[in-house]
């Protein structure tokens, strides 16, 4: 008898949490060095870029360069702490650790694990921004309440970045692979997506390009968040978001599927 | 482990309730039906039929690429299967994955231990994935580490473990889920004779307690001391499959005559007995007989010293597998 070929879609379960509890408890013990890389890095990007850059440029959009450059900062922090974690440290467990192949001892599945280690990234990609959006409130580079509203819209994306992330972890053969999605997919991202700058300085091909990618729609929400005002056609910018986060946790699942489970 | 009764043939699990594997007293703890995997077109598992009974002990032997491992993994629902049918305590594979595998232990040939964590948080996640925590799980947690004599290691990092630690460590992290079939592969390969001894040990108090095992090693003796009824696997199918004692007094000569130096082939050659089979290995010779004393005298008389011993599982394994390497 044939046996029905795998499912295309993943079918987590509530089973994922504890996934995530194992990382989140992994995290709790070397909280020091990762706090450190997650928040140290971008709050120095924001003072170097902000005082340094600030004077220079003086204001940009109706805003002071270091406000305009905190929202920038808190979503690249966002994206690259997610997709470190889809990449090195969900690879250390896939490849290295073997710790996958333990969890599929037990009543996991792959779908299960994938799901949670996409969520574990955007939980700290979540945390890195919380972290920030605390120093920049504190700073007085935050005008209302609603940059609250920016958490839930950054949690999302993260998730996306994570699972874009774990795409490239299903397709390595080593950490080596790594640095063509870094060079190739987040430092365009990085630089092309009004982190520093506005979109709107540069030619339109490149700003087509910029938003055929997710972190300008990150932008395009989370800055006028954070600096008092509402977002414009914030509902397509999350479906953009949404459609690749979903379509990279079925692409992601798939693969490693097909790698693992042969 | 929790004994589980048998009353009137149907067993009651440790809950006290019927499960529904347990309500037929003809389910077998596994069962696989013309079993089939290929890798690139080339089958590597190529029409496997075998049935476990639940408390079984059951030993699959066979050279490196023989399938055992891959019968294994589509066993746990790790890999797909190509053509077939597998049933664990009941249910069918791979997709009741999830249902069996919260009553299954499973000891990985490669080490899965999570280097992150202690000994004791190895144990209480490993717990949790199978939904497992509280009062109850500590104490259970407490008694395994105990009966695998790591009780004073509970604190320690997982790369302070020595080679045997961390098998035991496999072992009472496998039995979390009190399982009611436990699968090893290659269990004791590494591990020095203290420590096999340890684990056949506790194997062999598994298998009074009711849990059906299932164990692939490339140490015949292993099987011979440790398994109900062994499978020979080469090529992908069974060759053999029979009681370790049966297989000997069925498959092979009883007795094997041993012996070295360089014109002992063509001794062997002149004074063989017309039902013996020689065998070289190296520069020594193997001889399984049923009447070995004649040649023996004979060998003697040339000068030879040859060695006499009975036949044993693993000349049944050469036999039927072959002396050629593989891998």
């Amino acid at each position: 008898m044939a046996h029905p070929a795998m499912p295309l879609l993943p079918r987590p379960s509530l089973r994922f949490v504890a996934v995530w509890k194992r990382n989140a408890l992994v995290w709790r013990k070397l909280i020091v060095p990762s706090m450190l890389g997650n928040f140290g890095e971008p709050i120095l990007y924001l003072l170097a870029f902000g005082y340094g850059f600030g004077r220079l440029v003086g204001d940009l959009d109706g805003m002071t360069y270091m406000v305009f450059i905190a929202s920038g900062i808190i979503c690249s922090s966002a994206m690259f702490t997610a997709s470190f974690e889809g990449m090195y440290s969900a690879y250390t467990r896939m490849a290295e650790q073997n710790t996958w192949l333990g969890m599929l001892a037990t009543p996991l599945t792959l779908d299960d694990i994938v799901f949670a280690e996409a969520t574990w990234a955007a939980t700290k990609g979540l945390i890195s921004a919380v972290t920030i959006l605390v120093v920049a409130s504190l700073l007085g580079l935050v005008s209302d309440a609603r940059a609250l509203l920016a958490l839930p819209v950054i949690f999302l994306a993260a998730f996306t970045f994570g699972a874009l992330a774990l795409v490239i972890t299903a397709l390595a053969r080593s950490y080596d692979f790594f640095l063509y999605y870094f060079t190739l997919a987040v430092t365009p991202m990085l630089l092309l997506s009004g982190v520093f700058f506005p979109l709107t300085e540069l030619p339109g091909w490149v700003q087509g390009l910029a938003l055929a990618l997710p972190l300008a729609h990150v932008l395009e929400i989370v800055r006028p968040l954070m600096t008092g005002a509402w977002p414009t056609a914030w509902l397509p910018h999350l479906a953009v978001i949404a459609t690749y986060g979903l379509s990279a946790i079925i692409l992601a699942t798939y693969l490693i599927r097909r790698r693992l489970l042969r | 482990m929790a004994p589980r009764q048998d009353i009137g043939g149907a067993s009651v699990n440790r809950y006290g309730m019927h499960s529904p594997a347990a309500a037929s007293p003809a389910v077998s703890a596994i069962r696989i039906q013309q079993l089939y995997k290929a890798y690139d077109g080339k089958a590597v598992v190529d029409g496997i039929d075998l049935e476990i009974a639940p408390g079984e002990f059951f030993g699959l032997l066979g050279p490196n690429g023989a399938g055992k491992t891959t019968t294994l993994r589509m066993l746990l629902g790790m890999t797909p299967i190509d053509g077939g049918q597998v049933e664990v305590l009941g249910l069918p594979m791979p997709e009741g994955e999830r249902a069996v595998r919260e009553r299954l232990g499973i000891v990985p040939q490669f080490d899965t231990l999570d280097p992150d964590f202690t000994v004791i948080e190895n144990m209480r996640t490993y717990a949790a994935y199978f939904g497992l925590s509280g009062a109850e799980v500590q104490a259970r947690i407490d008694r395994l580490l105990e009966q695998v004599n790591l009780n004073d290691k509970r604190g320690a990092r997982i790369d302070a473990l020595s080679g045997g630690m961390k098998r035991r460590l496999t072992l009472a992290r496998a039995l979390i889920n009190e399982p009611e079939v436990v699968v090893l592969d290659e269990p004791t390969t590494g591990l020095d004779p203290q420590a096999r001894h340890h684990l056949w040990r506790q194997l062999r108090a598994l298998r009074a307690s009711g849990v059906t095992l299932v164990l692939t090693t490339h140490y015949m003796e292993e099987a011979e001391e440790l398994c109900d009824r062994i499978a020979i696997i080469d090529h992908g199918r069974i060759i053999a499959c029979d009681a370790p004692s049966r297989l000997i007094a069925e498959h092979i000569e009883p007795w094997v005559l041993t012996v070295g130096g360089t014109d002992a082939g063509a001794v062997l050659q002149r004074e063989l007995g017309a039902k013996d089979r020689a065998h070289q290995v190296a520069d020594t010779w193997l001889v399984y007989t049923a009447e070995p004393d004649r040649l023996r005298e004979r060998l003697r008389a040339l000068g030879h010293e040859p060695t006499l011993r009975e036949a044993d599982l693993e000349d049944v394994f050469l036999k039927l597998t072959g002396h050629e390497l593989r891998d």
